[in-house]
């Protein structure tokens, strides 16, 4: 099948190469476009990596604050209900500084679709510890490795969110096809509990650091297989299906 | 349209849905949360809608977003709410959107109390947040006066792409006072070519700080901000004509000082009142023409006199600046009175 660059990636991205932001942009790009919702879409787009997007992703966004990606969406889905809302955002973004208004959009159940990318440290300031790190992992603030006694555990976001009244929540990752695949479909879903107006959708999406963990890309994929995977489950957690508005 | 007895903040909230907002977001804190609690039965009714945030951080990202969608959109919080959303008044700035915020002042620092105070004026009107912004600032004093700024404010703040403060205070939002209500109006989001609702078949819009694509930034900002300061300085004069001293004051303590003027004018003083109604920009021109003017005294509810910085910059000094202030004891007009008698017996100490 000869498949056509989604018109929203109208200029190649920015990203380091072998860093999972640029599948997964093209994966969004992909799915708004096959959807017929692109030119209808508006983006808040996060600070660090994540604000690379607006200059090469064609819809209508938004520089939110820092972590704060989750309330401006709500505040443009609430005025204009019809078009469709999303955020984008890293770990050290929505989890971190902007773990209250990430968890309270859940909590409110809001329409917006938030695409969460994991890549377990902050990528834009050169790779310090998130709140994804993994036990043990090193970064430019846990160099001896991230020690739980200190730091708590990583943070399995989903865990929280999953028993809230929320509509769609997923997990999935970018190493290989099947995988890449299966996430594409766990954003068409969220994008779709959205048009039916079946709250908030969450989608965490574990991708590669390659310049901040020092591998490269092939060496990333299967680090995330063997490591990170298993810290952060794959799968759907919430599915219902159900219009709530 | 009639008038009618209303509290302060009930008036401010009823002008807001008259300016045709359709969006508030906001956090409960004294003494502002009547705006918050009337917005929330009174938006709906409208068709707006009505948010109550997990914080004013949370509250002022909201406004960001239904202000970037090309809503009227407010938010209004004190003392320690109103330094939390000084973060998103610098990103609503750089990005140039239009909003009103609205600071109900209370006193003190940290904590602070909750009665009446103007001790915010320096993160009001200086910029409480990070980076080159204004925003323009409008103090009422009176209920009716606080009514019409916000009609006001949002038209400010549309022509001028640039965050409207309304800084009242505890007494003005808190005290019922009659006031003619503005008329109703609708507001149309889709007026602006920028306001963000899915590009169509035109080019994608970016709402983000001004500077990564306007040219020249540094002039175009700066000659902004000069444009404002040069087209909108509001002020009031009372009895200023042939006034030997001048009282300035805004707010509910300009009120005080209006009957300190009377209560010296009955004594033979020649005093007057400046009052200033836009804060930022801050009306020189009112003390520039000054004939008579022996000495200013800055009249406030702050114990660091941190207006009496501005009327010593808007006389360029060249009268003596007395200050009159303090806000954990509220002065009386015959305080007023004392202080005008001891400028005039030389007993007085200048700020500077």
């Amino acid at each position: 099948m000869l498949k056509k660059k989604p018109a929203a990636c109208f200029v190649d991205n920015k990203y380091c190469p072998g860093c999972g932001h640029g599948i997964i942009n093209r994966l969004v790009a992909e799915v708004l476009e096959e959807m017929g919702i692109y030119e209808e879409s508006i983006g808040a787009i996060a600070v660090g990596c994540a604000s690379l997007m607006p200059e090469t992703f064609a819809v209508d966004c938004i520089q939110a604050q820092h972590g704060r990606a989750a309330a401006v969406a709500a505040g443009i889905k609430r005025c204009r209900p019809d078009k469709t809302v999303f955020t984008y955002q890293g770990d050290g973004d929505a989890l971190a500084i902007g773990f209250s208004e990430t968890m309270y959009s859940a909590i409110r159940n809001e329409n917006i679709t938030v695409i969460f990318v994991n890549n377990s440290n902050f990528g834009m300031t050169g790779g310090q510890m998130a709140p994804t790190t993994l036990e043990n992992q090193k970064t430019t603030t846990t160099p001896r490795g991230r020690n739980i006694a200190e730091t708590g555990d990583p943070l399995n976001v989903i865990n929280m969110m999953k028993d809230l009244n929320t509509a769609y929540i997923a997990r999935g990752s970018l190493t290989n096809n099947a995988n890449i695949m299966k996430t594409k479909k766990y954003i068409r879903n969220a994008f779709e509990a959205q048009q039916n107006s079946e709250g908030f959708s969450f989608i965490e999406i574990l991708s590669p650091c390659t310049t901040n963990w020092k591998m490269d890309p092939i060496k990333a994929m299967e680090h995330i297989e063997k490591n990170v995977t298993p810290v952060y489950e794959l799968g759907v957690f919430v599915e219902r299906g159900e219009k709530n508005a | 349209m009639e008038k009618q007895l209303m509290k302060g903040n009930e008036a401010i909230a009823e002008a807001v849905v008259r300016a045709g907002c359709k969006f508030f977001a906001g956090y409960p804190i004294t003494p502002q949360s009547e705006i918050l609690e009337y917005l929330s039965w009174r938006l709906p009714e409208v068709g707006g809608n009505f948010v109550q945030s997990e914080s004013e951080l949370a509250g002022i990202s909201m406004v960001y977003g239904a202000a970037a969608a090309g809503f009227r959109a407010m938010t209004s919080s004190s003392g320690p709410g109103y330094s939390l959303l000084q973060e998103g008044i610098s990103y609503i700035a750089s990005a140039e959107l239009p909003c009103l915020i609205i600071n109900v002042m209370r006193y003190g620092s940290g904590l602070g109390d909750i009665f009446v105070g103007q001790s915010d004026y320096w993160q009001a009107v200086k910029n409480g947040g990070h980076g080159d912004y204004r925003s323009i600032v409008y103090a009422p004093a009176s209920v009716k006066e606080a009514s019409d700024l916000v009609v006001f404010g949002f038209d400010k703040a549309e022509e001028y792409r640039n965050p409207v403060t309304l800084l009242s205070d505890a007494s003005i939002s808190q005290m019922m006072e009659p006031v003619e209500l503005p008329e109703m109006q609708e507001h149309n989001p889709d007026k602006f070519e920028w306001s963000l609702k899915g590009k169509g078949e035109g080019k994608a819009r970016s709402i983000t700080s001004v500077m990564y694509f306007q040219e020249d930034y540094d002039n175009y900002i700066a000659a902004k901000y000069k444009n404002i300061e040069k087209n909108e300085q509001l002020w009031e004069e009372i009895e200023t004509e042939d006034a030997e001293i001048i009282l300035v004051s805004y707010g509910i303590t300009s009120r005080i000082c209006n009957e300190a003027v009377e209560l010296a004018r009955e004594e033979g003083i020649k005093v007057g009142l400046l009052r200033p109604i836009s804060l930022y920009p801050y009306p020189v021109r009112a003390f520039q023409k000054q004939k008579n003017v022996k000495a200013y005294i800055s009249v406030e509810m702050t114990a660091l006199a941190q207006m009496a910085e501005d009327v010593a910059l808007a006389c360029k000094m060249k009268q003596p600046v007395y200050s009159l202030a303090g806000g954990m004891e509220i002065f009386e007009a015959s305080d007023v009175c004392n202080k005008i008698k001891e400028v005039i017996d030389g007993k007085a100490k200048e700020v500077f």
